[in-house]
């Protein structure tokens, strides 16, 4: 036999109509296109005469949907005549036990929203103090560090100068290539109408030692490792393994935050380096195809264009970088509640922190610095 | 007029075909560190329909695997896994949920939904019926689980364990499937958890011509829900058929398994209080 819809079949009966409900009145068969609509206009068109007797012993099968949909139909009270099998009746006795109007979904009132904001402004507090409190217990973990060299984490520590920085390489390294390459075809143009070619050493040498090879280098680090950080953490909790390291007596700060805080300290600089030495590559092709500067010119000329200060500034900022990189990302990673929604905000919000930070940062040394090396 | 097959009770309904899952000669093969550890090596195994089955089989037997597979998660390196007339693979189509339900061990509820959004889910994500229905027939299995209404709107976060479990089963069961499929049902429940649990899928079980495949630990739920016990060793099925036969089968682990102090003492729960399914 073939799945018939559910329908409703309306015959005259002594006293009234008679109604017999035929077909599966099962959820797969309900939820079948086109049937929901043809079912209701039957059941629209029985409102309008009271129906006097209902006979369910011709149905093929009554699931609890099923059952709802009469019973809703019904207007959630038994009708005057029922004829139905014991099973079905079962199963419509317990819709009727558990019909029951939904709690409503309470709209906030004004005094709750006027709260929420309160909560608000206590979070913002509480992130203040939780990353203070961060950056409170790396220093005593660096002490404990100092105090005791061998007891450190030092696989950790290497682990995440690999993955962080080894791993980081190729792309970092085609970034400023490419990133090199125009800057020095854009600026090229402009040299050229005042005769200036020569000083495209100078231009590409103080931006992107000074400024675009660190600012870059911890754009690129924040986006993939800040991210990584803070959902490796984020899973940990999520999945009750940070619980057990505490309950083991193995300190959060010590094991998971200072190794990535140092290898990221580690690491950044010298991504900073690589960078920049990948970017002023570009540049020093694209000043070669675009102007006739040549590489030997340009490395001879390099030296004397951009003092050396500048490297050092470079690298002392990066070092601040990666640390920060580190710290937003353990602080948002042991933020995290234990639900993947929280995971996913706690990602985005320490990515979207970080580069902030980093920018921020960046300004800030550039007024800090600003006779230094120029 | 119906035919004489319309006012069979619904156990009796001719669409579902009389084994539920149909599994023959399966081979599970895990490939780890280069090496192939066979799990199943030719297990069959035939669920008829209305049938309360229990896997039951020592840590690692591959049961969890085994109930993967029947649900097209997995699929076997070799041999067929028929569920309801169809090939498992091809279970996971549109309206899915209407054929098998399945109660994942953690519960498996989406975390970013509300209580009552999580149940009402796969119902919700055919389009076809209107809110307010599916609002009412996802409340009603709310209940029927044994939660209260004003869990309706809390989120998963919120839940304790036993919640979870029963919110999931909840889900499970919102489009009535015939087939049921429970990984570790009862644990994590308190001992009334537990036995409401019983009672639910009982009498789900008896109106609804439930089909249920469960993998359990749980002795007492064993052999209060099962009519039959399948048990996994040796890469196979080595017995199946009703709890006392199982029972009487010489191998060391049912041996262990069922006569152990453990066994001992729901096997006394079992001669005090008769099969009720």
């Amino acid at each position: 036999m073939e799945a018939s819809p559910p329908r409703i079949v309306c015959q005259p009966a002594s006293g009234g109509l008679q109604v017999l409900a035929q077909g599966r009145w099962t959820a797969a068969a309900l939820t079948a296109p086109g049937v929901w609509a043809t079912l209701t206009r039957d059941l629209q068109a029985l409102a309008r005469e009271p129906a006097a007797a209902w006979d369910l012993t011709g149905l093929q099968r009554l699931d609890h949907l099923g059952a709802q949909v009469l019973w809703n139909h019904w207007g959630r009270a038994w009708p005057a005549r029922l004829e139905a099998l014991a099973d079905q009746r079962a199963v419509l006795e317990r819709v009727a036990r558990y019909a029951v109007t939904p709690p409503a979904y309470q709209r906030p009132t004004l005094w709750q929203r006027f709260l929420r904001l309160g909560e608000l402004l206590f979070k913002v507090a509480d992130h203040g103090q939780d990353l203070l409190r961060l950056v409170g217990q790396l220093v005593l973990d660096l002490a404990r560090l100092a105090r005791a060299p061998r007891d450190a984490p030092w696989r950790d520590i290497t682990g995440h100068v690999f993955h962080i920085g080894a791993t980081a390489l190729p792309i970092t390294a085609m970034v400023g290539f490419l990133i090199g390459v125009v800057l020095a075809y854009l600026t090229s143009q402009q040299l050229r109408q005042f005769g200036a070619e020569i000083y495209i050493v100078n231009i590409l040498g103080l931006s992107l030692i000074r400024e675009l090879g660190p600012v870059l280098a911890a754009v690129l680090i924040a986006g993939r490792s800040g991210s990584a950080i803070t959902a490796q953490i984020g899973v940990m909790r999520v999945t009750e393994e940070l619980d057990a390291m505490r309950v083991m007596g193995i300190p959060h700060g010590f094991r998971l935050v200072m190794p990535r805080a140092i290898a990221l300290a580690v690491a950044m600089p010298l991504l900073t380096l690589w960078t920049t030495l990948a970017a002023l590559f570009g540049g020093m092709l694209a000043a070669d195809l675009v102007l006739g500067i040549t590489p030997a010119y340009f490395i001879s000329n390099l030296p004397r264009a951009v003092a050396v200060s500048n490297l050092w500034l470079a690298m002392g900022k990066s070092a601040v970088f990666g640390l920060l990189i580190a710290l937003i990302g353990c602080h948002y990673g042991l933020r995290v509640k234990p639900n993947t929604e929280s995971l996913g905000q706690g990602t985005t919000a320490s990515v979207v922190s970080s580069i902030t930070v980093v920018i921020l940062i960046d300004a800030l040394f550039a007024v800090v610095f600003k006779n230094i090396g120029i | 007029m119906q035919t004489s097959a319309a006012i069979l009770p619904a156990e009796c309904t001719p669409d579902v075909p009389a084994p539920v899952v149909d599994i023959r000669g399966l081979w599970s093969v895990f490939h780890t560190a280069g090496v192939d550890v066979v799990i199943h090596k030719d297990l069959d195994l035939v669920v008829p329909r209305g049938e309360v089955v229990s896997l039951v089989g020592g840590s690692g037997t591959g049961k969890t695997v085994l109930l993967r597979q029947i649900l097209g998660l997995q699929s076997p390196a070799r041999g067929t896994v028929t569920v309801l007339g169809k090939p498992a693979a091809v279970l996971g189509a549109q309206g899915a949920a209407s054929r098998v339900g399945m109660l994942f061990q953690h519960g498996a509820l989406y975390s970013a939904f509300t209580v009552l959004e999580n149940i009402a889910f796969a119902l919700r994500e055919l389009n076809s019926l209107p809110d307010a229905l599916i609002r009412d027939a996802a409340l009603l299995k709310l209940q029927m689980v044994g939660l209260d209404v004003k869990h309706a709107h809390k989120m998963p976060a919120e839940l304790s364990g036993g919640m979870i479990k029963r919110v999931a089963l909840a889900r499970a069961l919102i489009m009535d499937p015939p087939l049921l499929l429970l990984d570790e049902p009862t644990a994590g429940l308190d001992p009334d958890g537990a036995d409401a649990f019983c009672n639910l899928l009982r009498s789900l079980h008896h109106e609804l011509g439930l089909t249920v495949v469960m993998v359990t630990h749980d002795l007492d739920t064993l052999f209060e829900l099962s009519t039959r016990v399948a048990v996994v060793a040796d890469q196979k099925i080595i017995v199946e058929g009703p709890p006392r036969e199982v029972i009487a089968f010489p191998h060391p682990f049912i041996h262990d398994f069922f006569l152990g102090e453990r066994g001992q003492r729901a096997m006394e729960l079992l001669r005090e209080y008769p099969f009720t399914v």
